[in-house]
């Protein structure tokens, strides 16, 4: 507990059990304000278990989250957007038939306080209100490389602008903490350097973000901490040098045999 | 010439009107993406609170009317709170069966009627008032799809869960078109009853509803533009093919089939923009 920086996302003993399956075990950390955290495992680790749990896209069986000091604990996901949580999902999920701009504006839904009256009136906060978001939203896709494709059919924007307006919607909620669920999953190695550019700038705008993802190189060139889960438990957790040579982590990924092989071989 | 015109078809004329208030009631709760199919019930009700209002109250029309929208409003948010946690089909089931309920209550009450209905009810409604309605529904509901409330709602309809995500208050929003839904069809009942002298039991059931249903699907639900649309080809179709007497079901609902086959989106596949 620093009086300095209080921690922007408390995570503590997360636990969900699915029938017999442990998939998320006890697993507890934090998230510091300004930084890049990196939630790694191999596949079936329980990383995107966590960022549902998080989210509050399902109840976790025990454990506690809170966002600033904020319990979120039993909160469905639009309460917990509102307070200042935001996401992007593995198998990117956007409004096909909305336009590129009207999902972004979607995206922006609970800052919006026009009332029904104002807005079947087209009455007092409402025309500002629209007018403000919709500057936003084309600054939002500035931002990201879309905004010559503002007002095309979302679900007709290759797979790479998919990834990217879904993070220009996540960014609509202004939120304190954004979770960005494999990013860089599907992009060629050209698109995956501009996406590092992107939630680099974003990290220099003072938003903190917690991503899950598979490309290691990706992952070490971002993160600023790292917290490796492997069967639903916390293995390891520190700065990249540390985790690229942590033993545990080293066997999660290659095996028990390989780590052996490659401690045999340094020794 | 009008005139004559009018008068021949003043009942299919207003029947079309009020179907595509119907239609309307349809497309709030679709447009969320909530399969709910008890627009026939909440028409019921609000036919029988207008009538007995009108006939045994002698409330001046304009109360008749609102109480015709109050009522089943109060019976959504009743049911609303048990009923918005099902999804799809449970959805649809639930809504079917308190369709059922309203329409065997109606049928063993000495208060409606039973099952002989009520009549004698005075025609009050006039072309003016039933397109007038219409209109501004149809007003009310452009206003609400090109704002946050229309990106909303289409959002829910393509991905509730993104949707939460995105900070849309589900609940409300699934309660808040039950409501304007309920309130909608309530409307309908009303003046569908104060245009046609009678309402019996058998005139909300499992048939209207799913007649109600098919305004929507034939229209489409791109834009409010659609539904409406819808009812007023369901609605008018049946008496072009009057000369096909016992035929006209037949190709009836083949048209339908058709539609449904070949234009799984509905007839008028435009859709609304959803910034004001």
């Amino acid at each position: 507990m620093s009086a300095v920086a209080p921690t922007l996302l408390d995570v503590q003993d997360l636990t969900v059990r699915f029938r017999g399956l442990v998939a998320v075990d006890h697993v507890s950390f934090t998230v510091e304000p300004g930084t890049v955290h990196g939630l790694i495992g191999p596949n079936g680790a329980g990383k995107t278990t966590c960022f549902n749990l998080i989210s509050g896209l399902i109840p976790p069986t025990s454990g506690h989250v809170s966002l600033a000091g904020t319990a979120l604990d039993g909160l469905p996901s639009w309460k917990r957007t509102r307070a200042g949580l935001s996401r992007t999902f593995q198998n990117i999920r956007m409004f096909q038939e909305m336009t590129v701009r009207e999902n972004v504006m979607t995206g922006m839904q609970s800052r919006l306080q026009a009332s029904v009256p104002e807005i079947l009136g087209r009455l007092g906060r409402f025309r500002p209100e629209e007018q403000a978001a919709k500057v936003r939203a084309d600054e939002l896709l500035e931002f990201v490389g879309l905004a010559a494709s503002a007002d095309r059919r979302a679900g007709d924007l290759p797979y790479g602008d998919q990834r990217r307006l879904e993070i220009a919607r996540a960014l609509g909620s202004e939120p304190k903490l954004l979770l960005l669920d494999e990013p860089a999953a599907g992009m060629n190695p050209a698109e995956t350097q501009d996406l590092v550019g992107l939630l680099n700038r974003l990290k220099q705008g003072g938003l903190t973000l917690l991503l899950v993802e598979h490309d290691m190189h990706f992952v070490m060139s971002l993160c600023d901490r790292i917290t490796v889960l492997n069967f639903g438990r916390k293995i390891a957790e520190g700065s990249p040098r540390e985790i690229r040579e942590d033993p545990a982590v080293i066997e999660a990924y290659l095996g028990a045999k390989v780590a052996e092989k490659l401690k045999g071989g340094t020794a | 010439m009008f005139d004559s015109f009018f008068f021949s078809y003043q009942s299919l004329i207003f029947a079309v009107g009020i179907n595509g208030l119907l239609a309307l009631s349809m497309y709030t709760v679709l447009a969320v993406g909530q399969l709910s199919v008890g627009q026939a019930a909440f028409m019921g009700l609000g036919a029988y609170v207008s009538t007995l209002l009108t006939l045994d109250a002698h409330w001046p029309f304009v109360a008749v009317l609102l109480a015709a929208m109050v009522v089943p409003a109060l019976a959504a948010l009743l049911i609303g709170g048990p009923t918005l946690k099902l999804t799809g089909v449970y959805l649809a089931l639930a809504t079917i069966a308190l369709g059922e309920i309203l329409r065997i209550f109606c049928n063993a009450s000495d208060l409606t009627g039973g099952a002989l209905g009520l009549s004698g009810i005075p025609n009050k409604t006039s072309f003016g008032l039933i397109f007038g309605l219409l209109a501004l529904a149809l007003l009310g509901f452009v206003m609400v799809a090109r704002s946050k409330l229309g990106r909303a709602m289409e959002a829910m309809r393509e991905d509730e869960v993104a949707a939460g995500v995105m900070g849309v208050n589900l609940p409300a929003m699934k309660l808040g078109a039950l409501v304007v839904s309920a309130m909608l069809a309530g409307l309908a009942g009303a003046l569908n009853a104060h245009a046609n002298s009678f309402i019996g039991p058998n005139d909300y059931g499992f048939d209207q509803a799913v007649t109600i249903l098919s305004f929507a699907l034939l229209g489409g639900i791109g834009s409010p533009f659609g539904p409406v649309l819808g009812a007023i080809i369901l609605t008018v179709l049946p008496e072009l093919l009057t000369a096909l007497h016992d035929f006209k079901l037949v190709v009836n609902g083949l048209i339908i089939v058709i539609a449904v086959l070949f234009m799984p989106r509905g007839l008028l596949v435009w859709r609304i923009g959803r910034v004001g």
